[in-house]
């Protein structure tokens, strides 16, 4: 059976996997900011078309409860789609939470970026590295949050008939 | 991913209406089987005609596998996937959606043909044909045709059997579009097939 050819080490392909799920999660004003440091920091951005306007539509998130259940469809998210080319050659996809267009537009432009090696050293400091720090820093808050009310359950010994 | 840009290319150029037009176009077809609809309105890759791939722009997603020709070419695939989103399957049996020459789709009783509780799961096929008429004359009847109906579509002298028995297995069966250029002609399982 022919398979699909491998265009990337699958350690390149996980790594593309990684970013474009933390710039999709990203909060959309966080990465404007971050993207106009970023923009200084290149010393500006590159022409780009469109290959695909953004989209909005919706797919089924399925579920799995245990390790063990059947999948099930938990039910249908809103997202935003969008794919661009750059000058240079590199495609970049984005599919975004919500019906935000200009963050589909933000988060695909740095996926095409993020293709060219010298590029990527440079988003690497002023852009993926603080949205790391602050979505460690967001999750680290809601852990704490739900930890103070957590409640620990024990057993008393019973008085069973001994 | 280095751009092989002929894979970002063509489809609908405004994908709203003209999905809608071709979905009702896909519709009609089938609603009235033999009579020859006109589905333009986008840019197909190379390889297939524009009717086809409105037709699966319009009908395929990521939930149908779609079974393309053993030697098409990975650019076609590729555009498919990222126009359709439908991934291709290399057993027949497992596809919604397949797209090839009569010889290529042969024989029939390949692709899914529903169960008795579920006659829906079954494969469209659409059939790439070279021409709507200087075919053999076959003779169409039942739903959507006022009593009879005649056709010529370019296909071999032995399409009327396997039409023949595709309807016989009704309400089991696959459906069929033969496409030609911007035409398509819709020839559901139920629609019985005679050689004039």
């Amino acid at each position: 059976m022919p398979k699909r050819a491998q265009h990337a080490s699958s350690g390149e392909e996980s790594d593309r996997a990684a970013w474009l799920g933390l710039l999709s999660r990203a909060d959309p004003p966080l990465l404007e900011e971050r993207l106009k440091a970023a923009k200084e920091a290149l010393g500006g951005l590159p022409n780009w078309r469109w290959l695909r306007p953004p989209e909005t539509g919706s797919v089924m998130l399925r579920g799995r409860i245990g390790g063990t259940g059947a999948p099930f469809n938990l039910g249908e998210m809103t997202v935003t789609r969008c794919t661009l080319s750059l000058e240079a050659g590199a495609v970049g996809h984005a599919m975004v939470p919500g019906r935000d267009r200009s963050h589909a537009e933000r988060v695909a432009l740095l996926d095409a970026l993020m293709q060219d090696d010298t590029a990527r050293k440079t988003l690497r400091q002023t852009l993926i590295d603080p949205l790391r720090q602050a979505e460690r820093e967001t999750a680290t808050k809601r852990a704490g949050r739900a930890a103070a009310t957590k409640v620990d359950f024990f057993t008393m010994v019973r008085g069973e008939n001994t | 991913m280095t751009a092989d840009g002929a894979i970002f290319e063509g489809g609908f150029e405004s994908p709203a209406l003209q999905a809608a037009a071709a979905f009702r176009a896909g519709l009609e077809a089938l609603a009235r089987p033999g009579a020859v609809e006109e589905i333009a309105g986008c840019t197909p890759p190379d390889g297939l005609s524009v009717a086809a791939v409105a037709l699966l722009l319009s009908l395929a997603d990521a939930d149908t596998p779609l079974w393309l020709p053993e030697a098409s070419d990975e650019a076609l695939e590729a555009w498919l996937l990222f126009h359709c989103g439908a991934p291709r399957t290399w057993s027949r049996g497992t596809a919604s959606f397949a797209v090839g020459s009569w010889q290529a789709l042969m024989p029939l009783t390949d692709w899914a043909a529903g169960t008795p509780d579920y006659p829906d799961r079954s494969a469209t096929l659409i059939v790439e044909l070279d021409a709507m008429e200087g075919g053999p004359p076959l003779a169409l009847s039942g739903p959507g045709i006022p009593k009879e109906k005649r056709i010529a579509p370019a296909l071999p002298l032995d399409a009327a059997e396997a039409l023949a028995a595709n309807a016989a297995r009704f309400p089991l069966g696959v459906d069929l579009y033969l496409t030609v250029g911007e035409r398509a002609m819709g020839l559901p399982r139920t629609t019985r097939v005679h050689r004039v």
